[in-house]
């Protein structure tokens, strides 16, 4: 990294100037970084720390103020069977659809990297589902997942296979949301793997031909290493996503059929804004903050060491 | 001369000046009016013409109206506002939101406004079964507005095609488990081509639509105070049991839970032939349906009956007494007869007074659309909506122990008495 100019050279240098240069230019600096903290201190960190603090507190109801109860809602959270069942949920939301999206980015990303005919409307074919909003794209696969008469079942239909009620058992109705989020997510990701492929140079590709390297060792040897940096980009995104959002869970499902596909967020909105519970919401926020952190934490320290910033 | 003049003008608008406190006086009352949309339709617009008239006829009273989206994002918007220190002086929420607005403390009674014979005569005119979910602790809290209740509509032309009479449908439980049998056709690998009847049960809805089963057995679900819940009552889980069987034993329904949203196209499109659902979906059906479709009351297992829904006016806390006396004029001008009526045939809701059916523009419209009377004639043994304290969290522990039957993970005896001691549970701080 270069080092940053000394900001304080257009200062005119005198005697005076010169004393009062450290304190001036920390000045300066706190001046510049004035505006971001204003809106990160207003809209992250209290936030944040209030969620906490209201965590352990009562909700207020009419003229029934807070008080403090300690544990109490975290207590209550562990003898709660829908938030067991929501963590669990996410969690294997979150292992199916992370993996297999990335991994569906990267395929498809080497895949219109090629010179092909047509590869700008390929481009465009697996990146709209990214540009469209998700509300609207929940409607859509309602639609295709309804029994008897929906896209799925009639194709299911030509091959003689039974109708399937996807969204309405317990069994088919959170992999039905997993595979609108992958449909969904594969195209995001893999703009950014097919801009990190366009940086890589060719040379490299040459070299290893010529030392006699398969295009299987070359792609796991040199072409993955190089993109670790986008991969990384690309799993802290996903692992946000898949805790963030619930549109789809809201539109299709709304959590049923009896809890079986309701998500962690989408639970604590059901806690906030339907039950105005705001302190087990709280409770519930902070859970997932948790996560969060602990996720973000790994992936910083440990792979970052791992991953080879050009 | 010049000097007189202008003399003479200053007088005059110092005149016109000293007039002003008597112009300030008559300042026009200004309300804030929160309204959900929750049938298809231009209700926006509707609305809008209303209050507009409205204003014509009451020049010292400036309402504005904002629509607030969903019946569930409007009740959180008043809330949040209201928990902000700027909540709206009226609004249509659901009227199952009464106990949890009023344990906010966010709304007032109606009571203190009704001071001349006129209104008493105005508040008795609705019909009982929709001031059940509108009063409690002996006041009335929400009156009512756009407000519903369940129906059973029914292909015609496929009861024909399965030798069935399409002016007879089915009024007993056995009568609607022959015909749906009737109705459910199978192609020759065994795949069901043609559902019997469908009653949605996913989404947010399956406790209401459950209460068209559990009403005709004559099970009652709560109290009128809102603190005690029957759901484990042996003629409840009778009905649950007569749910699970139509999927699952007589096998003319589809298994799994059923969306609430897809069910009307379900019916469109003819794969079923029957389904339970609103009477707010009742202008939809009649513009898409391609064939002849009738209406009809819940069948009776021990009596007919249904469960009534949909939205009241609610008057906050936050307004001042003028601004409540403005409120009141305008929700009383909402509910009069002639606008109930016009309201009702825009929107397929249930109009609300005995007296909005007499007017004439009525009278039109159900010589038209016979099928909106069924809903009116239901009233007579129709009940209130399931509606506690807390009850958002109430209805929805209902839902999962329902849904949790219909998909075959509990039976209906274990899903009742885990909602009943799990409701005991949220309920015991009201008593």
């Amino acid at each position: 990294m270069p080092s940053p100019r000394p900001i304080a050279s257009c200062v005119p240098i005198n005697n005076a100037g010169a004393r009062m240069k450290p304190s001036l230019n920390a000045v300066y600096g706190w001046l510049l970084l004035l505006p971001a903290m204003v809106l990160l201190a207003a809209f992250t960190h209290y936030p944040a720390l209030a969620t906490l603090w209201h965590s352990f507190q009562s909700t207020p109801k009419g003229n029934r103020p807070a008080v403090y109860v300690g544990a109490d809602n975290y207590i209550s959270m562990y003898q709660d069977p829908v938030f067991w069942q929501a963590l669990w949920n996410n969690l294997a939301y979150a292992a199916i659809t992370i993996p297999v999206s990335v991994a569906l980015a990267l395929v498809m990303a080497l895949w219109v990297n090629r010179n092909l005919a047509g590869r700008g409307f390929l481009r465009m074919a697996y990146f709209t589902p990214t540009v469209l909003p998700m509300v609207a794209v929940a409607n859509i696969w309602l639609f295709f997942y309804t029994p008897q008469y929906g896209l799925l079942d009639q194709i299911a239909h030509v091959f003689g296979l039974s109708s399937t009620n996807w969204l309405g058992k317990r069994d088919t109705a959170l992999p039905a949301l997993m595979m609108v989020t992958i449909w969904k997510e594969a195209g995001f990701f893999m703009i950014f793997y097919l801009a990190a492929l366009q940086q890589v140079p060719p040379s490299l590709r040459e070299a290893a031909m010529l030392e006699g390297a398969s295009r299987w060792q070359y792609f796991w040897r040199v072409l993955l290493p190089l993109l670790m940096p986008t991969t990384l980009f690309v799993l802290i995104n996903a692992l946000i996503n898949a805790f963030r959002l619930v549109d789809h869970v809201l539109v299709m499902t709304k959590g049923g059929p009896d809890n079986a596909s309701t998500l962690l967020l989408f639970y604590i909105y059901e806690v906030g804004f339907s039950y105005w519970d705001t302190a087990y919401a709280a409770t519930l926020s902070v859970v997932l903050l948790a996560i969060l952190s602990i996720t973000a934490l790994i992936k910083f320290r440990w792979l970052d060491r791992r991953t080879h910033y050009q | 001369m010049r000097r007189i003049l202008l003399n003479t003008l200053f007088a005059g608008l110092a005149g016109a000046f000293c007039a002003a406190p008597a112009w300030s006086q008559s300042k026009p009352v200004e309300l804030e009016f929160y309204y959900p949309v929750a049938v298809g339709g231009p209700i926006t617009k509707i609305v809008d013409g209303m209050v507009d008239e409205f204003e014509k006829s009451h020049p010292d009273i400036k309402i504005k109206s904002i629509y607030a989206g969903s019946y569930q994002d409007s009740v959180a918007k008043a809330l949040t506002a209201y928990k902000g220190g700027s909540a709206p002086q009226l609004a249509v929420l659901l009227s199952t939101d009464m106990f949890t607005l009023i344990d906010e403390g966010a709304i007032v009674p109606f009571d203190p406004l009704i001071k001349t014979d006129e209104d008493r005569k105005w508040h008795d005119g609705f019909y009982k079964a929709f001031m059940a979910n509108s009063q409690t602790g002996g006041k009335t809290w929400g009156i009512p507005f756009q407000r519903s209740t369940i129906v059973m509509y029914y292909n015609k032309d496929l009861f024909k095609e399965a030798g069935l009479n399409p002016d007879a449908p089915p009024s007993t439980w056995d009568e609607l488990v022959a015909d749906a049998k009737k109705l459910t056709k199978a192609d020759s690998a065994g795949q069901t081509t043609q559902w019997g009847l469908e009653i949605p049960s996913g989404g947010s809805f399956a406790y209401w639509l459950f209460q068209a089963l559990t009403t005709p057995n004559d099970a009652i679900l709560m109290n009128q105070d809102g603190n005690e819940v029957y759901l484990d009552k042996p003629a409840v889980i009778e009905a649950v049991q007569f749910w699970h069987d139509l999927a699952y034993k007589h096998k003319v329904m589809p298994t799994g839970t059923i969306d609430w949203g897809t069910t009307p196209k379900d019916f469109l499109v003819g794969k079923t032939a029957m389904m339970w659902t609103t009477t707010g979906n009742l202008t939809n059906v009649r513009k898409n349906a391609k064939f002849d479709f009738g209406v009809a009351p819940m069948p009776k297992a021990k009596h007919g009956g249904s469960p009534t829904g949909g939205g009241n006016f609610y008057l906050f806390e936050s307004a001042t007494p003028e601004q409540r006396q403005a409120a009141f004029e305008f929700v009383k001008w909402m509910t009069s007869p002639e606008n109930a009526a016009a309201w009702s045939i825009a929107t397929g809701y249930v109009a609300v007074s005995p007296a909005a059916w007499e007017t004439d523009k009525m009278k039109a419209y159900v010589k038209e659309v016979p099928q909106a009377t069924v809903a009116r004639d239901q009233l007579e043994v129709s009940v209130a909506e399931f509606s506690t304290h807390d009850n958002q969290r109430v209805t929805k522990l209902l839902n999962d122990n329902l849904q949790s039957v219909l998909t075959n993970a509990k039976t209906p005896e274990q899903a009742m008495k885990d909602a009943q001691s799990q409701a005991d549970r949220i309920l015991r701080p009201y008593k």
